[in-house]
């Protein structure tokens, strides 16, 4: 469950992006990671200057902020912009290499050494159910991912910018026709939906130590689930998350050796059979 | 031939070039088509397996054997996924290959009797026989992949002047025009897909002797990336140029990784970037400009 | 004269909109057909339901005597009906000459499987001769040669017109099947390319139907015309009684014309 809550939110953005600007995103594994890292180093860096440790959340949070506002407009201004012509494989492929530098990046800034910050979620302890301990921290996993999703839909749907939005994704030609700022757009849900990475990605530091390679195993997670619900849709992205995880937890349990071979095959399912995934606005085959 | 004055490290090199650039050239032949897979590690991997379970299990170890087995097992595997991908283009057409490599991976690194993820060593290759002593064994891979890669080079060559050949590119251009001029788009990508994925294959097995050692990250997505970079730095203009470009690759690969093994992947991602922006033919389409320049 | 195409009873709707009201039509061999009609009246769907695009709801249609109604476009073509666009559809990136080439190679490829990776200098099915001579023949024939080298994206509209019939005729048709021959060429052209067009078609020996607008072309060119209105045929006769026709006057040609 909290499996699923934490991918939940690592491939909303990955979706949104994907639904608004119909591109599929790449640098979203990066943005992950530099979530975790700045999470990780920043949060650290509070702890151990003595700050409040029951601040080192908002920490964590601002972290993720501060590194997405940072990178995300910077990329989508600077190279994105002048690409939204071309095809749409072409534009994977350029995601693509701006997350191979931006690896690099994050080695550079960072270093190779992993970064531990467990006391975010140590301090939290731990809460019984049914007799079994689970961690308190989790909990604000699952928050985040509910804040996260239901916060997206409500701006999605009850609110003027939402709606305007809604239109850009039906039609951005008409969009920009009708006096709407499309580009204005493209930068807000670019950076929005890379703020979601990192926030997933910085309030996950505190449960792994953060290495080099955490963007790489993210990012193709991330496309499964967002497949499997649907490229571009919300409500697909929480029933992907869903499934990955209840079909991970029951691989892990009854057949430990396809664990990771079973969401593969579920998104090649997923591919093979409903293309557009449960819910999508996409368009998938040609003949 | 050659082998004889090049150094140890060189041949490595060549030959490693010369397993990518097969993966290249096949990428290339779908590229034409307008098609991108973001999973052809999937064979690549598959061919290495195949070569190397061919030692480990029958005790077989011929380099030309090797090869064949992996052009086989490759080419059976292209055959019946192809009723699947072909019908697919665009972004749906990458996602799924990636997804069905990814499939692979997850196999081979829970799988125990085939190494897990440290994967095995290979049986250093023979020659009709011939076990060839230590200083000459990459010598002999050398020249087999040399010979078996002109021959496939060439074969594609031809290829590329046959009606399939052609018909690729009209897919890519006007895919319904094709259909009602008689022919099924489907099929004839899926036949090209089989060829793609039976070069991989080759690929694969050559790598798998070359380096001694096969494990399951052949198949990861990142080593699929580093095809379609080997691809899309080549271009498609000739037959010529996936090899030209993988040597490349493997060249600045080691340079760059040896002088600072953190810029590494920022250097691969900013030529990437410059490539697809500026340079939309691949580096060979320069070089064919300057020559008919001259 | 045999009938080689035989359309009976064809009826197809969308939803509220009836695209075809049993439509029937017996199309005989070797003569030149006018569809006239306004803007969907159901003169493309009718082209559609013959090239297998489009299942008609109920009838049936016969080549050749064989039942190809619920064929697909593909096995149609092979058969030897094809068409050509309103749109010109090319290979927009490939010259024309690589166009003309694809097209052959399709031909090599739909006499079998072997035809895939058939050598440059095999003879082509239908014309006995290598691919590199009947891709000049067939530009010869359409006035394309000066044209062979030219990125087919930057024709003039007429001369794309003619690449996209010229494609078509490469698999040899047995029944031709022109959707706005002359659209989008000027008035001047419109007679010279409907003759060139006629002339080569006819010497291969198709059957032919074309799609027009233009009534001049169709009194000079059609030896019958089939007036569409609402999804029904409303007049078939020659071309002479046909434009005279009260209700054709009425829905398609329009009262103004002499």
């Amino acid at each position: 469950m909290i499996y699923s809550a934490w991918l939940f939110t690592a491939a909303l953005g990955l979706t949104l992006i994907y639904g608004v600007m119909k591109i599929v995103n790449v640098t979203h594994g990066s943005f992950y990671a530099l979530g975790a890292y700045a999470g990780a180093s920043i949060t650290g860096a509070w702890l151990a200057r003595g700050y409040p440790p029951m601040l080192s959340y908002a920490v964590l949070l601002g972290s993720a902020l501060l590194v997405t506002l940072l990178v995300a407009p910077l990329i989508e201004r600077a190279i994105l912009r002048f690409m939204y012509a071309k095809d749409e494989v072409v534009i994977l492929l350029i995601t693509y290499a701006l997350f191979l530098i931006l690896e690099d990046v994050i080695k550079l800034v960072w270093g190779v050494n992993p970064y531990f910050v467990a006391e975010p979620y140590a301090l939290l302890g731990s809460f019984s159910v049914a007799g079994l301990a689970y961690p308190t921290y989790n909990l604000i996993l699952v928050a985040l991912a509910l804040v996260a999703g239901l916060g997206l839909t409500w701006i999605l749907h009850s609110t003027r910018v939402g709606k305007l939005l809604l239109a850009v994704i039906d039609d951005p030609e008409i969009s920009r026709a009708m006096g709407i700022n499309v580009d204005r757009y493209y930068l807000v849900t670019f950076t929005f939906g890379s703020l979601l990475a990192a926030l997933a990605g910085s309030f996950t530091a505190p449960t792994v130590s953060v290495v080099p390679g955490l963007g790489v195993e993210i990012i193709v997670l991330s496309f499964a689930v967002v497949v499997i619900g649907g490229l571009g849709s919300l409500p697909g992205a929480a029933l992907g998350a869903v499934i990955v995880g209840v079909v991970r937890s029951l691989s892990v349990h009854y057949m430990p050796q396809v664990e990771l071979f079973v969401i593969y095959f579920v998104m090649a399912m997923v591919l093979a059979f409903r293309p557009r995934g449960l819910f999508s606005l996409a368009e998938p085959r040609k003949i | 031939m050659g082998g004889l004055w090049l150094p140890q490290w060189a041949m490595f090199m060549v030959t490693i070039a010369i397993a990518r650039g097969l993966v290249a050239l096949g990428l290339m032949l779908l590229l034409r088509a307008g098609l991108v897979s973001f999973g052809q590690a999937l064979y690549y991997c598959l061919g290495a397996y195949a070569a190397g379970a061919l030692g480990r299990f029958f005790g077989i170890s011929d380099i030309f054997a090797q090869m064949l087995a992996g052009a086989a097992a490759a080419g059976v595997a292209a055959f019946i996924l192809g009723f699947l991908l072909a019908k697919y283009r665009g972004i749906f057409f990458g996602l799924l290959s990636l997804a069905l490599s990814m499939i692979l991976y997850g196999l081979l690194v829970k799988n125990e009797a085939l190494g897990s993820t440290d994967g095995f060593n290979i049986l250093p290759s023979t020659l009709f026989g011939i076990r060839p002593g230590p200083d000459s064994v990459r010598y002999a891979v050398f020249a087999s992949a040399a010979l078996v890669a002109l021959l496939l080079a060439l074969a594609v060559h031809r290829y590329l002047r046959t009606p399939l050949g052609r018909l690729a590119p009209a897919i890519k251009d006007n895919e319904i025009r094709v259909e009602y001029m008689g022919a099924s788009a489907r099929h004839a990508v899926h036949v090209m897909y089989v060829i793609a994925a039976v070069l991989a294959g080759v690929g694969g097995a050559l790598a798998a002797t070359t380096v001694g050692h096969i494990d399951p990250d052949m198949a990861f997505w990142t080593t699929s990336g580093e095809f379609i970079f080997i691809t899309i730095l080549a271009g498609t203009g000739s037959v010529v140029a996936p090899f030209a470009g993988a040597l490349l690759y493997g060249v600045i690969h080691t340079t760059a990784y040896d002088l600072s093994p953190n810029t590494w992947q920022l250097s691969l991602g900013a030529a990437l970037l410059l490539i697809i922006v500026f340079l939309p033919e691949g580096l060979w389409s320069l070089f064919r400009r300057r020559v008919s320049h001259s | 004269m045999s009938v080689i195409l035989n359309a009976r009873g064809l009826n197809k709707a969308f939803g509220a909109v009836t695209a075809a009201k049993d439509v029937s039509a017996a199309i005989e061999q070797d003569s030149v057909v006018g569809l006239i009609g306004t803007n969907g009246a159901g003169k493309t769907t009718f082209i559609n339901m013959i090239t297998g695009f489009l299942k008609p709801d109920t009838g049936a249609i016969e080549y050749e005597g064989r039942d190809i109604t619920r064929l697909p476009p593909r096995a149609i073509t092979r058969l030897g009906i094809c068409r050509s666009f309103q749109i010109p559809q090319l290979y927009s990136s490939l010259s024309v000459l690589d166009n003309m080439h694809i097209g052959i190679g399709i031909v090599l490829r739909n006499a079998g499987l072997g035809g895939y990776f058939a050598r440059d200098g095999a003879p082509v099915p239908g014309f006995g001769k290598p691919a590199e001579e009947v891709a000049e023949h067939l530009l010869a024939r359409f006035g394309l040669t000066d044209y062979r080298d030219r990125n087919a994206q930057v024709l003039p509209g007429g001369v794309r017109k003619l690449l996209d019939i010229a494609l078509t005729m490469v698999a040899k048709p047995r029944v031709l099947l022109l959707d706005e021959p002359t659209s989008g060429v000027s008035s001047q052209e419109k007679f010279g390319i409907m003759q060139m067009v006629l002339d080569a078609v006819r010497a291969e020996g198709a059957t032919v139907l074309f799609v027009e607008h233009d009534m001049e072309v169709v009194s000079r060119f059609a030896q019958r015309v089939l007036a569409f209105y609402d999804g029904r045929i409303i007049a078939d006769a020659p071309p002479a009684v046909a434009l005279q026709d009260p209700e054709v006057k009425r829905h398609v040609v329009g009262r103004a014309r002499a």
